[in-house]
């Protein structure tokens, strides 16, 4: 082990890695070395998603990212969507749908449900399914979590029509 | 793993320098082969060059005169299933997105489908019946190659140590082409059989994939349809379509591994030419 310093900018917030091997996965120093639990490890691998975080805006699978090679960019976990204790309306509305069983794989899909939602005010069920394709739920079946992405859409939609 | 460095460099020419340096460094593009291998322990390295975000990669160049396109090695599956890209190849963007999930696509680059150069990259098909051409780059100067020299055995390829891919060349054409696959799911699945065809003028192209060692185009199977098939009026008999099928299944030479049977990859593969065939020329 070398005793390399970097820092990286998560969640609007500089954090310096250090004694890392700069090898490491972007999941591993995320869970191991900044203590952000959120972002789970299944796979490693990239088939299962549950490590999803977005980078630079895009929705990414954390174990297939170098850590040392994602200085400088803009990394945000599920720990940066909303305030612990305060959760969002993505979170709320699988809270509501009973999108969320053993909850493993739910910080994940509330990733890949956040990009899908700020990109998207009105996905068609084919959208969430594709948007949601790389993330796998082994209790659910999908249809909980599909209904509380199309409950938020539909929300938001709301808003902003009030707002016109 | 035990890397002891990671560098991330921002042009080209510096890549290149620290690879003349470095030879045996692994390259790190989107990290959606390499960094299994790394989080596995598979594969342990001492450098890393990380080229994903050379400006001079990450960018695409269409020359409607010459009538092609350069994609630079750093663009990534999710841009190439877009427009522009789609709209001038469109089997190409039909390929990128069969590969993995939105979060795959988003980090997978065409350079690196090309540099692990696996039977099964869903891109490699493409490339093969656009006859594609792979740029190269070292320090030591530039060559180019058809993809056909470029891929040389599963996962093995005619790259030297120290240099890079560039980036892809591929024809633009306005004739029908499409790509298509089988596995055990819509998404998130390594292809058991993949075909692509790609309508040139006066023929056809046809490349295998995941059905032997490395890519395989059809000659026989090419020739058919240049001999037999109305380009003009996108005709073609019943027949000849089952004979195109035939043909594709017997050049094919698959082999049994987890994933699927030699027998079944045959079988899938020609039912993969005749749709892709039947849905080049509608007609009848």
């Amino acid at each position: 082990m070398s005793s390399e310093l970097y820092r990286l900018h998560v969640n609007g917030v500089t954090r310096e890695v250090r004694d890392a091997w700069v090898g490491e996965s972007l999941l591993f120093v995320l869970r191991e070395r900044l203590g952000l639990m959120g972002s789970k490890g299944a796979c490693e691998q990239g088939e299962c998603g549950s490590c999803s975080v977005l980078i630079d805006d895009e929705l990414l699978c954390s174990c297939l990212v170098l850590a040392a090679g994602a200085v400088g960019q803009a990394i945000v976990t599920i720990e940066g969507v909303a305030p612990v204790g305060a959760p969002n309306d993505v979170q709320q509305a699988f809270v509501d749908c009973g999108a969320v069983q053993c909850g493993f794989c739910t910080p994940g899909l509330i990733m890949a449900a956040h990009a899908l939602l700020e990109r998207s005010s009105a996905p068609s069920e084919m959208e969430i399914r594709e948007e949601l394709s790389g993330n796998i739920c082994r209790c659910t079946g999908y249809g909980r979590i599909i209904e509380a992405v199309q409950r938020v859409a539909v929300a938001r939609r709301a808003v902003s029509e009030g707002d016109a | 793993m035990s890397a002891t460095s990671v560098t991330v460099p921002r042009t080209l020419a510096d890549a290149l320098r620290m690879l003349a340096d470095s030879p045996e460094a692994a390259v790190l593009a989107g990290g959606t082969d390499l960094m299994v291998e790394f989080n596995a322990g598979h594969l342990r390295a001492t450098e890393v060059v990380v080229v994903n975000r050379i400006g001079e990669l990450c960018s695409w160049q269409h020359n409607p005169d010459l009538g092609t396109l350069h994609i630079g090695a750093g663009v990534t599956y999710s841009e190439i299933e877009q427009s522009p890209i789609a709209g001038w190849v469109p089997a190409l963007a039909q390929a990128a997105r069969t590969v993995g999930s939105p979060q795959i696509r988003h980090a997978a680059t065409i350079g690196g489908n090309v540099a692990t150069c696996s039977p099964a990259g869903d891109g490699l098909p493409v490339l093969s019946a656009l006859e594609a051409q792979v740029h190269l780059a070292s320090a030591s100067g530039e060559r180019t190659l058809p993809f056909a020299d470029f891929m040389i055995g599963p996962k093995r390829t005619a790259l030297q140590p120290g240099e890079l891919i560039t980036g892809v060349t591929v024809p633009v054409f306005s004739g029908w082409q499409g790509y298509s696959k089988v596995g055990v799911r819509n998404a998130m699945v390594i292809a058991v059989a993949s075909a692509s065809l790609v309508v040139a003028p006066r023929d056809v192209r046809l490349a295998l994939g995941s059905v032997g060692p490395v890519i395989l185009r059809c000659e026989e199977a090419e020739a058919l349809i240049a001999a037999e098939a109305d380009f003009e009026a996108r005709r073609v008999s019943a027949p000849v379509v089952e004979r195109f099928a035939e043909l594709a299944r017997s050049a094919a030479r698959p082999i049994d591994d987890h994933r699927s049977t030699a027998e079944y990859r045959r079988h899938a593969v020609g039912v993969l030419a005749g749709r892709l065939l039947r849905r080049a020329f509608p007609n009848e």
